[in-house]
């Protein structure tokens, strides 16, 4: 598949040190904003253990090094680079693209991680 | 039927109950069918605690007895009635209502009466002995119409008597026959200084009065009148001076009796018939009668193990006694009086502070034989390990009661104590049962007195037990570590020491000072919480965003479907009826489920993140605010009607809820907090089950602290009585701040309590006494927070910056399509998976 990146929102629209939910396409993705080091990531916003959609919604911050977000609902960690479960490796979220550009935020579904 | 044998125990007091319940979870609870009486017409309860009557317990917290506990085990019990004859031929036991026991073995546990001097007039109107909740009755009764109340005895159980004289709010007075207080347990020094102590509360001690007899008063119901002329009026006489054991019915079949009274036993609690045992203070065994309840315990402990053919036995006990009387700290070890030959004696008299302290050492100055501590009895622990054990004394046995002027520790350290040295004497808890425990896996102070009840009675074992637990996991080389997570090595109080200290004001200006990383959900949100407590800003504020959890940051509780819940503020449980009609149309206008919550408000369910703002919107219109249910922080002041409509209500509980929660709304906690008032002692709020819990009295209010329903149910403590509003509040703001500054996080008030070093006690010395000297700074930072309250919700909604987090997606108006919700009792409810599938064919199809 070609790498395409789709425009989102502004930076202004993203949560400092927190995360926003965005519709591209039908899928729902879950961009968060470490807004010091002026980073974004991007995984799918559903929750394979709650089974509802709401990553976007958890907080974030590292473990291990890692950037990572709790889920909002049972407070399992995945990882903001690749979707791993910390607490569980047989499960994976998708993990896309996301830069910054210029004042803009573009997401790539297609291209895992950053 | 069975070959069971009969074993009929008489006395269903505190040492029946102890036998009976201890018998029940022996080897041959199988091999006794068990009978027992039960003179009184409520089964057994703590007459050590009978005073708490008064400060606000009830005859049912002071029971003894597990609901059920006959039932289950089978016992049959005779109340109201009273064994009055055996005949030990036949083996027969006789009630008073004519009922005839055959037994096969027989208990006698009738414990002793309270001795009523036999003076002229002793029998007069409202002269009464203190010793059974009916003789409290008739206390409380004769009280409405007394402004004066005196005891007579000055003891341990007198000293009792005159508190709950105090509680009753009546002019004090004691009256002692000898020279002293406590005579038994005190030297003079100790004595003189307790008198001084218990005479700044404002009782009178009389000492050297000889009753001759009671007569009409001039100005009270009567007049004692003593031996050396002098007279004392007073309206209702109290007897508590001293027991004489029950041995009534020992006499009946001819068992031996000790010359100064009580059924004489040996050492296996066995009297001079075979088939017939005697425990408690019935009992006499080498002409001593024991007037507590550990040695009843210890006996009834023995006569268990006799029965089952075992080796204990019964040879003494030890009297040492550790109490506090209406606040001053007292206690008594061996032999105060220093009657061994040859021993030596050190006191130590502090008069600005109103300490007495006294050590009897052996002649070698080796052995502690004896101690009295007034005023301070902190040292009790270490010096009742010194005797009971036989440890040899530091070189200089006074650096035990002077006091310490430099860091070093005079303590005894838990490792010289042997494996065998008993750490709770409640539960009779040795220090190998501890690190067995220990062993097993419970490493904290809380799992350690669940799991072994040590600590758990009247809790002066904690600190011991804490610093058996510190020194154990030590050894073993477990490092405790206490770090918060890996972004911080400190705990949560430390760091909310370094935010009060340094003033910070941000998560981030903390984790570069003091941590590393970015941090995580658990650090995030308890610094979050902390810069909340202490400086009270919006918690959405930029800078704070990131540290909340996600109920905190759409001010809604997330439910399983990604959907919230709302909840809007109703102190008190009040709410008026057009505030019901505006809370009605908008549940109706957004199609939410609605729900009446435990405390006494309406929860809204259902809500998408996109409608919070709106349906805030239309509740701050009609003059509702947040109602915090999604934070940590205060949530509700459950309230009865109170006085202002029931016929039973004491005093305005809902007024005092609705400004309780007024004052309190918006505290962030390291956990949630609940509070109820009720007005009267009916308690149908249910107070003792919250963290604060008031319930009013004829003298003001009560206070409980530290309750919780839940996983695991806590009654609160009670905490203080009688107080008027002001002083209620101020002790209020006061534990709030403390519990905020120094408890774990996520750690109920329940579980701080439990925790914390010293208990009750302690937390009453640093709100009450000032301890620490920190009540100021505590109100203050209470009034902080009150002054600074915001409802946050009015807040976001006027603020078109914030409102934009609310939107289900950064680049859509469209919602998020998986909530899906079917109906179910007329209203919405999230769909199951199943549901689910269904409506995606249907829709498909």
């Amino acid at each position: 598949m070609m790498s395409q990146w789709v425009d989102i929102c502004n930076v202004s629209d993203l949560q400092p040190d927190s995360g926003v939910c965005a519709l591209v396409d039908e899928t729902q993705v879950a961009i968060f904003y470490l807004a010091e080091d002026e980073l974004v990531y991007a995984i799918d916003n559903y929750d394979p253990f709650g089974k509802v959609h709401v990553l976007s919604r958890g907080m974030i911050g590292d473990i291990k090094g890692e950037p990572m977000v709790a889920s909002p609902l049972y407070k399992q960690h995945f990882n903001l680079k690749t979707g791993l479960c910390l607490e569980d490796e047989t499960v994976q979220v998708p993990a896309y693209g996301a830069r910054i550009n210029g004042e803009r935020v573009e997401i790539n579904l297609s291209g895992a991680g950053q | 039927m069975s070959n069971k044998q009969t074993l009929v125990v008489i006395g269903n007091g505190m040492v029946g109950q102890y036998f009976l319940a201890n018998l029940m979870s022996s080897d041959i609870c199988d091999h006794y069918q068990v009978v027992t009486f039960c003179e009184e017409p409520i089964p057994a309860y703590d007459r050590v605690h009978l005073s708490e009557y008064f400060s606000g317990k009830t005859a049912e917290d002071l029971s003894l007895v597990a609901p059920g506990f006959f039932e289950e085990n089978n016992i049959t019990i005779h109340m109201a009635d009273k064994a009055i004859s055996i005949d030990s031929d036949s083996k027969i036991v006789k009630s008073e209502k004519g009922l005839e026991i055959a037994y096969d073995k027989l208990v006698l546990a009738t414990g002793s009466k309270a001795f009523v001097p036999p003076i002229r007039g002793h029998d007069r109107d409202q002269c009464i002995p203190y010793r059974t909740i009916a003789d409290l009755d008739g206390m409380l009764a004769a009280a409405k119409e007394s402004k004066v109340g005196a005891v007579v005895g000055g003891g341990l159980l007198g000293l009792e008597a005159a508190k709950a004289l105090q509680d009753l709010n009546l002019e004090t007075h004691v009256v002692q026959f000898g020279p002293r207080l406590m005579s038994a347990q005190l030297d003079d020094g100790g004595a003189g200084m307790l008198k001084q102590k218990i005479e700044d509360l404002g009782v009178t001690v009389h000492t050297n009065k000889n009753t001759i007899e009671i007569v009409d008063g001039e100005h009270c119901k009567h007049k004692m009148v003593f031996a050396d002329g002098t007279e004392l009026e007073t309206d209702l006489v109290l007897y508590s001076a001293g027991i004489r054991p029950r041995d009534e019915i020992s006499t009946t079949c001819g068992l031996k009796i000790a010359e100064r009274g009580g059924t004489v036993i040996d050492n296996h609690c066995m009297t001079s018939d075979k088939d017939i045992y005697a425990i408690g203070e019935c009992a006499s065994w080498n002409e001593q009668i024991f007037g507590l309840v550990a040695p009843g315990y210890a006996m009834a402990r023995t006569v268990i193990d006799h029965l089952s053919e075992g080796e204990l036995t019964f040879t003494g006990a030890d009297m040492s006694t550790k109490l506090k009387l209406n606040g001053v700290d007292v206690a008594s070890i061996g032999d105060p009086h220093a009657t061994t030959p040859g021993s030596l004696v050190y006191t130590y008299q502090n008069g600005v502070d109103e300490v007495y302290k006294r050590l009897v050492v052996s002649q070698d100055k080796k052995h502690l034989l004896g101690a009295v501590l007034v005023g301070d009895a902190s040292g009790y622990p270490t010096l009742s390990q010194y005797y009971l054990n036989g440890i040899e004394l530091p070189e200089n046995p006074d650096s035990l009661i002077l006091p310490s002027r430099s860091d070093e520790s005079v303590g005894l350290g838990p490792d010289a104590l042997p494996m065998s040295a008993q750490v709770c004497s409640c539960y009779d808890v040795s220090k190998g049962d501890i690190c067995n425990s220990i062993e097993n896996g419970n490493t904290s102070l809380a799992a350690l007195k669940s799991d072994t009840e040590a600590g758990t009675g009247c809790g002066g074992c904690v600190a011991l037990l804490k610093s058996v637990l510190d020194c154990e996991l030590e050894k073993a080389g477990i490092e405790v570590n206490t770090d918060i997570c890996e972004h911080f090595p400190y705990t949560r109080q430390d760091l909310y020491n370094l935010v009060m200290v340094e003033e910070i004001k941000t998560f981030n200006e903390l984790i570069k000072s003091h941590g590393r990383g970015r941090g995580c959900e658990i650090c995030r949100q308890a610094v979050g919480s902390i810069l909340a407590s202490h400086w009270n800003e919006y918690v959405l504020k930029d800078q704070h965003l990131g540290l909340q959890d996600t109920n905190d940051t759409f001010l809604a509780n997330m439910q399983k479907d990604g959907t919230y819940s709302v909840v809007p503020r109703m102190t008190g449980g009040e709410v008026t009826p057009d505030g019901l009609i505006a809370i009605g149309q908008i549940a109706k206008e957004y199609a939410l489920y609605t729900k009446v919550t435990g405390g006494q408000r309406v929860d809204l369910f259902g809500a998408r993140v996109d409608q919070l703002p709106l349906i805030w919107k239309g509740l701050i219109d009609a003059g509702f605010e947040s109602g915090h249910a999604y934070g940590k922080s205060l949530r509700t002041v459950k309230s009865c009607v109170g006085s202002t409509w029931c016929r039973f209500g004491v005093d305005d509980s809902v007024g005092l809820a609705v400004e309780l929660e007024n004052r309190y709304k918006g505290l962030r906690a390291p956990h949630k907090i609940k509070f109820a008032v009720s007005g009267c002692t009916r308690e149908c709020a249910e107070a003792q089950s919250k963290d604060i819990g008031v319930i009013a009295t004829e003298g003001g209010w009560n206070l409980y602290v530290c309750g919780n329903g839940g996983m695991k149910p806590r009654h609160g403590d009670l905490f203080a009585t009688n107080l008027d509003k002001e002083t209620l509040i101020k002790y209020i703001d006061r534990v709030l701040t403390f519990y905020v500054r120094t408890a774990d996080r996520m750690q109920r008030t329940s579980v701080w309590m439990e925790n914390m070093e010293g208990g009750l006690d302690y937390l009453r010395s640093v709100v009450i006494d000032d301890k620490l000297g920190v009540c100021e700074q505590l109100e203050d930072q209470m009034e902080r927070v009150v002054e600074t309250y915001q409802c946050e919700w009015k807040t976001t909604i006027e603020d078109e910056r914030k409102l934009k987090r609310f939107r289900t997606f950064v680049n859509s108006d469209k919602h998020d399509e998986n909530i899906i919700f079917v109906e179910e009792r007329g209203q919405v409810r999230p769909a199951n998976m199943e549901e689910r599938e269904h409506l995606k064919l249907a829709e498909m199809a």
